[in-house]
């Protein structure tokens, strides 16, 4: 950015916090990229994800922007691209970023997120909705990247807290085939060590039967051990794990991908007026809001609040608010949510939830940090080799 | 003189077609639909009325006689005559009322809808639709200034108070403060304005006849982590002496010197503590703590807590009737 552009960025703020009423009217231009991979084929008849996952989220989060704009002369707008290969995702982002967009939510997975968050300039600003691999948040950072939606860390977490406070201590574990399961068992095991859980079996997943006829049978001998207090089930996709409830060979709990799960957003979510914006999200969508949606949301919000404080759609000055102090989300969580200087994730309490109901909210009394107990969730400053603001 | 003997005549007629004479505390709970009634002598809950669902804000006629109920999940505000304890009447409220407030008028009640972002101005005696006006998203908080003036709106998203001229309908100034603002008090001169922020942890006191800020009033209660000190409802003594402040999941109430703007005492209640009434002599304040599912009582002279009633599920508002 020019030098003389950035000083009048500055003395805009600068009658900004004067007479934040009397601006001038400003355009901010949101950029939405999302390239999901199909899942493949999966054995059982589940509900499958809605295609519009994450984009709805950011929508809301538009409207909701405008809303505010209205009274501040201030106004937002979203250019969406719903790419069918990375390929096309980033041609996308090159585009946009050619038509003057610099901020981004992007709903991909980690590999695409990294192409483009490295195909980014200096002061493009990107929000990752969509992968919640632990690498983006350990190493793999990127000044300009932060994360709304959760690590998979941050979930295992809170639902080994949740273990631990109910002394459900020695778990036997199923993990999937997919790289994602892979990836969530991982994430799991450090849980398990970090809150003192001991896995008495590790189980990979290796039947390829169609479990709907033979679940019955197969279940009650695949989870055939001494004795366990629960059943953890790394299967993302949702391909076996549907069928392990109700048929293991004690009769203990299901959690993890199944069963009782660690959520970023569910609709029985419902404390903290979190009523309103699932019925907001309801009424826009005509479906209930998901995980991904949040996180677009949280993202589109985000960028909203800070130009609401700031005036100014400036990505250099957005980015340096939402680091600072002065800036907080109230995202329906009951706490204010903030982001972690060192990787730009965004702190929020993990929901654990089953399919009609809530259960619980990490973080949870007794698990205490110098900081924020939101920080006993995902990777605390010295876990990570990240420090993105220095 | 001549009002005040009328005032004697009706209140004795009152006396004696109603058997009791008690101050009555009404509360609604949102997940009970119903309306808890508590005898201020006996501090006992004498009654439970059946109302529409999920009942939120509630407030009293200016004559006392009836009372009136934000059936959120109906879209309705509900009329019940207190004499009778039964529900004679429903206003039209826009969709999803959470929050209002009565003009002095006694006629203009101002009903924040709370998913449509607007806020709408019903006349009671007509039942006419006077304005809805556009706010922010989620409108919640509603005050009307006591010299009938300003009607304030706190809109929780758009994080603002949005000032209402009660002549035009229009606003004429937002006041951006703290994340989340959810309530809005007057001072008995109506020239102080004392708002809320929940996730902003703060309360904003706002001068009204500038409509700038003056003074931005933040709270530490010791044990308890900051992001659980959310302030809700605020509650002024009609001295000028103090300013009460529900802090929601942290469980305390504030007890602020409202001249000085200084926190005396952080008193702990029940969980998540969310309304607050005086009673009419000012003696006793009662809090209405959502998640323990009961009211507390604290005592004003003493700045004490002295009891806890239990009521229904997730109690709401509170409002104390003479």
């Amino acid at each position: 950015m020019p030098l003389l552009s950035r000083t009048a960025a500055a003395s805009l703020i600068f009658l900004m916090a004067i007479s934040p009423l009397q601006a001038e009217s400003l355009g901010v231009r949101i950029g939405y990229l999302q390239w999901v991979p199909d899942q493949g084929p999966v054995l059982s008849n589940v509900i499958p994800e809605p295609e519009d996952a994450g984009l709805r989220g950011a929508e809301l989060a538009i409207n909701d922007n405008n809303t505010t704009g209205r009274f501040l002369d201030q106004t937002y707008s979203m250019q969406r691209e719903v790419a069918d290969s990375p390929d096309a995702a980033l041609a996308a982002f090159d585009a946009m970023r050619q038509s003057g967009i610099e901020l981004f939510v992007v709903n991909a997975p980690a590999q695409t997120l990294r192409t483009i968050a490295g195909a980014a300039g200096e002061n493009t600003l990107i929000f990752n909705a969509g992968a919640r691999d632990n690498a983006l948040r350990t190493g793999q950072c990127h000044v300009n990247l932060l994360h709304t939606l959760p690590s998979h860390a941050m979930l295992t977490d809170a639902l080994g807290q949740w273990l631990n406070q109910r002394r459900w201590n020695e778990v036997f574990l199923i993990t999937g085939p997919t790289e994602a399961d892979r990836g969530w068992a991982d994430a799991f095991r450090r849980s398990a060590k970090r809150f003192g859980l001991k896995i008495v079996e590790d189980k990979p997943w290796t039947f390829d039967a169609d479990l709907r006829r033979t679940a019955a049978r197969e279940l009650p001998l695949f989870t055939q051990a001494r004795d366990y207090d629960a059943v953890v089930v790394a299967d993302v996709r949702g391909d076996f794990g549907e069928y392990v409830p109700f048929n293991t060979w004690l009769p203990r709990p299901v959690v993890g991908t199944q069963g009782m799960t660690p959520v970023t957003w569910h609709w029985v979510v419902e404390s903290w007026g979190a009523a309103q914006l699932q019925n907001r999200f309801r009424e826009l969508a005509d479906r209930h809001m998901n995980s991904e949606d949040y996180a677009a949301w949280a993202a589109v919000r985000s960028i909203g609040t800070a130009v609401t404080a700031l005036g100014t759609d400036d990505p250099e000055e957005i980015r340096s608010f939402l680091f600072s102090d002065s800036f907080q989300l109230a995202g329906f969580k009951g706490r204010k949510l903030t982001f972690r200087d060192w990787n730009g994730q965004l702190r929020q309490p993990i929901p654990l939830v089953h399919p009609r109901g809530i259960v619980a909210r990490a973080p949870f009394e007794g698990f205490l940090h110098p900081n924020t107990d939101l920080d006993t969730l995902g990777f605390d400053r010295p876990e990570s080799e990240c420090r993105i603001n220095g | 003189m001549k009002s005040l003997l009328k005032q004697i005549s009706l209140a004795a007629m009152v006396g004696l077609s109603t058997p009791a004479l008690a101050s009555l505390a009404y509360v609604s709970n949102e997940k009970d639909d119903t309306l808890s009634v508590i005898d201020m002598e006996t501090l006992e809950v004498v009654e439970t009325i059946d109302v529409g669902q999920r009942p939120r804000g509630i407030l009293l006629s200016k004559d006392y006689t009836r009372l009136y109920i934000c059936a959120s999940d109906d879209d309705t505000v509900q009329v019940l005559d207190l004499a009778t304890r039964k529900i004679v009447d429903t206003l039209p409220s826009g969709e999803d009322p959470e929050q209002f407030a009565l003009h002095p008028n006694n006629r203009h009640l101002y009903i924040a809808n709370e998913d449509d972002a607007i806020v709408t101005v019903v006349d009671v005696n007509t039942k006419d639709v006077l304005a809805q006006i556009d706010v922010g998203i989620e409108p919640e908080g509603m005050a009307v200034s006591p010299d009938g003036k300003w009607a304030v709106n706190t809109s929780e998203t758009t994080s603002m108070l949005h000032w209402i001229n009660t002549e035009t309908f229009e606003i004429e100034k937002n006041i951006v403060v703290g994340q989340r603002p959810r309530h809005v008090e007057f001072s008995r001169d109506s020239k102080i304005a004392w708002a809320s922020a929940e996730i902003g942890g703060t309360v904003h006191v706002i001068d009204v006849d500038s409509l700038e800020e003056i003074r931005k009033l933040e709270f530490r209660v010791k044990g308890v982590n900051q992001d659980r000190v959310q302030p809700v409802g605020i509650e002024l003594t009609s001295d000028g002496r103090y300013a009460f402040v529900a802090l929601g999941p942290s469980n305390h109430v504030a007890v602020v010197d409202a001249k000085t703007y200084e926190v005396l005492d952080y008193l702990l209640v029940g969980s998540r503590v969310w309304q607050l009434d005086l009673s009419q002599d000012e003696s006793l304040l009662l809090t209405t703590n959502g998640v323990s599912g009961d009211v507390s009582v604290i005592d004003v002279a003493d700045l004490k807590v002295t009891k806890s009633i239990k009521v229904g599920r997730y109690p709401w508002g509170v409002v104390i009737a003479p």
